[in-house]
């Protein structure tokens, strides 16, 4: 099924019992309809409706791609600041919004949450539906912009949706802080990186972008700047003073760092990769864990999400992240039959409830 | 002893002075910053625990009361006026910050923190929370929460729901739900992110998440006069195109200006038709060298005065002129009615030029102060409420400025939310199946309606009108109504 326009849209939604929406197919662990559920290709539905620089807003249909929206802000010198993931092999605009992802650079202006203002959505009952406006301020009526980032296609099929931008930095430079001094052990130069973190946390600094990348030989720290270039080498000097030296990477070497995390090419061919919301402090102990284990992993947005590619059954990171008290959500791997979240029970609550029942009546998109 | 079963059980749950019944303890809670509505409860109480609030919600429940939470009482959309004969929760006394974690950058606040003690807290470790509406040294989080509250910075940092990042809430039958965390992102709904701004129509915040910004390490500002209003909202689009992201930028037109130097003497350049001020913040390194690139653009914009301020105290006068226009309009004018509708950037020049000839239509003052970065309008509409029939002029008048708003492509409300004042225009924004979505959607998590009942959709209980002329605490210079 691949609707073409609204209407069409909306007659499929009425036609099928039970739907899971699908972009292009980036995030396979959360598009991949179970048995029974029909699975509706949102990629027909493309193309920019609205975009006037001046306003700092456009409007596309959901399954656009985000590279083709990406190339029409940068004539003009604008960009999503929340720094869309999966780009490169085609993510849409609509299955970035549902799966509630962000890149690195979120750290520094928010999250796709926060760009989001406005969405047209198809709901159970097929009907044609609209929240938010196209304005970059507006307080009337129920935050449904809010509700669809994460959503999952589980409350309705994202049409439509309008997003706030900015103007872009017109230079970038990263500084590489490399934590393996001889004599510290994994536990030490976890403890190095994170202690950058906190003198940056601590600091004025604007920074775009902020990961950690531990390996079994050290734990990288990435800090990335961007604004006016003119600025730019004062800023990486008082950084460098500040974190007692660092590597230097601009121009490209910066471009395709950025690129690699953000693109998940750092991901092993046959890893699955699962996000993991946390905060700087609970990541010394799930280091603990993941330490003895092949896992790949990066700390991105200041140490604020985790990206684990886990190479080994995922019922054990189940449990890890339990353990934990911790919750995950799977993006890339085959789909699991208990649906994409792991870890910490993640049962609903009466809210979550009672906003299901209201815009889902017949549970088409009750998918697990 | 009150001899109601509803009132009876609340006096088991509260001593009699945080349980007022009496009419000279309820007048104060009649009225919010909204002062043309009035309506009076049956009570107030005035829990000091989340437990008792949880309660007093539980008691309304069974009781099929409506019940209000309040924290200080500024809503301008009326969002905090009591339902007549219904509960007022009054929130003030839940003012615990309970914990400040300044190496997560985060705060959790019960609902009657005030907003600005939030960033008193935090400024000792050089952090602060960014939305400040200019209520701020009074208005409380769990009111910030429920209108998703904006200020002068919203375009660079975004509004209440932006920093929220968990809640704590009871819903309208009692039940206590946590939604989302302490971290930035999240997975599954947007669950809090939904509960924000949602007008105090699906529960109340008993603990809200907070997400601090470190405090910008400069501010740059200019202030630019120009002869023509036109020519300031060309500067603003200049400004929009230079690729800067300015802090905050905001108008203020003659009339306002006017108010502002009879009420706080700013020295602004005389005989200006619009006044501009652009504002850059961050780090001090990046922002002088904005400002360079800023001043340049500035200077192309044909403004006949540019000033920049060489102190801090320069540039608080500046802003004192800004943020007192509104309490200042008192001076050119016994009763105002403010509107907060937003236009696309690109259309605040045809809205100004009409909403000036919609102000020569109807014979009414109308004076424009705005957050220009982000096309927020403030129209100030003046009346003098002795009049007969001026109020509703006056509201006549507002009306075809929100019908504006909405025909330019813009929202009726930018930060103030719809409350009781603009819930009739929520069907000229909305269609019919939009509306009927959220109707669906308040009644799924409230099926008794009794939360903040009559807010946010026309045709609820309206409750009695009556004008009453300027809120004491705005007389008293406390709040604004911006």
């Amino acid at each position: 099924m691949r609707p073409t326009t609204l209407e069409e849209l909306q007659a499929l939604v009425r036609e099928r019992p039970r739907l899971l929406p699908r972009g292009a197919g980036t995030k396979p662990a959360l598009s991949t309809p179970p048995p029974g559920v029909a699975s509706l290709d949102l990629t027909g539905l493309a193309g920019v409706r609205e975009y006037d620089p001046g306003e700092f807003t456009f409007t596309a249909l959901a399954g656009t791609p985000v590279a083709d929206v990406a190339a029409l802000l940068a004539e003009h010198g604008q960009y999503l600041p929340f720094d869309p993931p999966l780009v490169e092999r085609g993510a849409t605009l609509g299955g970035t919004v549902a799966a509630g992802l962000s890149g690195p650079g979120r750290y520094r202006y928010g999250g796709v949450r926060d760009f989001l203002i406005g969405v047209r959505w198809v709901d159970g009952a097929g009907q044609l539906l609209r929240g938010g406006g196209k304005v970059v301020k507006n307080a009337a009526g129920f935050d449904f912009p809010k509700l669809m980032v994460g959503s999952l296609g589980r409350l309705g099929v994202l049409a439509e949706v309008t997003f706030k931008v900015f103007p872009r930095p017109a230079a970038y430079a990263t500084l590489r802080l490399d934590c393996q001094a001889a004599g510290l052990g994994a536990a030490g130069r976890l403890a190095a990186a994170l202690a950058a973190v906190t003198k940056l946390y601590g600091s004025q600094l604007d920074l775009e972008s902020l990961d950690l990348r531990p390996d079994a030989r050290s734990v990288a720290v990435y800090v990335r700047l961007g604004g006016l270039p003119e600025a730019l080498p004062a800023r990486l000097d008082r950084l460098d003073k500040l974190l007692g030296g660092g590597d230097l990477l601009e121009g490209r070497d910066d471009a395709a760092l950025w690129r690699e995390v953000r693109e998940f090419t750092w991901v092993p061919a046959g890893a699955v990769l699962v996000k993991v919301p946390l905060t700087p402090a609970r990541v010394a102990a799930l280091e603990a864990e993941l330490e003895r284990t092949p896992a790949e992993r990066r700390y991105s947005a200041g140490a604020q999400v985790a990206w684990l590619a886990w190479p080994g059954p995922i019922a054990d990171l189940d449990q890890l992240l339990k353990a934990q008290g911790l919750s995950g959500l799977l993006i890339l791997g085959e789909p699991l039959r208990t649906g994409p979240l792991l870890g910490a029970p993640r049962s609903d609550h009466a809210f979550a409830q009672r906003v299901r029942s209201a815009l889902d009546t017949a549970g088409r998109f009750s998918a697990p | 002893m009150i001899g109601h079963p509803f009132l009876d059980e609340l006096a088991r749950l509260f001593p009699p002075d945080r349980l007022l019944t009496a009419a000279a303890q309820l007048a104060p809670y009649e009225s919010d910053a909204l002062t043309a509505y009035q309506s009076r409860p049956r009570a107030v109480v005035l829990p000091e625990t989340q437990a008792e609030v949880i309660e007093a919600v539980r008691v309304c429940h069974r009781h099929q009361i409506p019940f209000v939470a309040r924290g200080s009482g500024t809503s301008l959309s009326g969002g905090s006026l009591p339902v007549k004969d219904g509960l007022v929760i009054g929130l003030n006394r839940l003012n615990r910050i309970l914990r400040l974690d300044p190496q997560q950058r985060l705060a959790v606040v019960e609902p009657g923190v005030i907003n600005l003690n939030v960033s008193k807290a935090a400024a000792p470790h050089g952090l602060y929370y960014a939305p400040d509406p200019s209520s701020q040294p009074i208005c409380t989080l769990g009111g910030n929460v429920a209108f998703n509250s904006g200020g002068a910075h919203c375009l660079k940092y975004g509004m209440t729901s932006n920093h929220v990042l968990g809640l704590k809430v009871v819903l309208p039958d009692g039940e206590v739900a946590a939604l989302g965390g302490e971290s930035l992102e999240s997975v599954g709904p947007d669950w809090h992110g939904l509960f924000v701004g949602s007008e105090g129509l699906f529960g109340v915040a008993l603990e809200i998440t907070l997400r601090l910004l470190p405090k910008p390490e400069l501010y740059r500002t200019v202030l630019a006069a120009y002869h023509s209003m036109e020519a300031a909202g060309h500067a603003v689009a200049a400004v929009v195109a230079s690729g800067l992201l300015p802090g905050a930028m905001e108008i203020m037109d003659r009339l306002a200006i006017q108010a502002a130097e009879a009420a706080v003497h700013a020295n602004y350049p005389p005989g200006a038709a619009a006044l501009l001020i652009v504002e850059l913040d961050g780090e001090a390194q990046a922002v002088e060298e904005e400002f360079k690139r800023l001043m340049t653009v500035i200077d192309g914009t044909g403004a006949y005065e540019v000033r920049v301020p060489k102190t801090e105290a320069e540039r608080q006068t500046i802003w004192k002129g800004r943020k007192s226009a509104f309490s200042a309009v008192g001076r050119i004018s016994p009763d105002y009615i403010v509107q907060d509708g937003v236009v696309p950037r690109s259309q605040l020049g045809q809205a100004l030029a009409e909403i000036d000839q919609l102000s020569a239509k109807h014979g009414i003052r109308v004076a424009n102060v705005f957050h220009a970065g982000d096309g927020n309008l403030h129209p100030l509409i003046l009346y003098d409420g002795r009049e007969a029939g001026a109020l509703d002029r006056a509201e006549a008048l507002a009306a075809e400025i929100m019908a504006l708003c909405i025909r330019l492509g813009g929202s009726i409300t930018g930060e103030h939310g719809v409350g009781m004042e603009k819930r009739q225009f929520m069907p000229q924004l909305f269609a019919e199946a939009d509306m009927d979505a959220m109707w669906a959607l308040r009644c799924a998590v409230d099926t008794l309606q009794i939360a903040n009942r009559g807010k946010m959709f026309p045709g609820a209980e309206a409750p009695a009108l009556s004008h009453r002329g300027p809120h004491p605490l705005e007389r008293a210079g406390l709040i604004s109504r911006e």
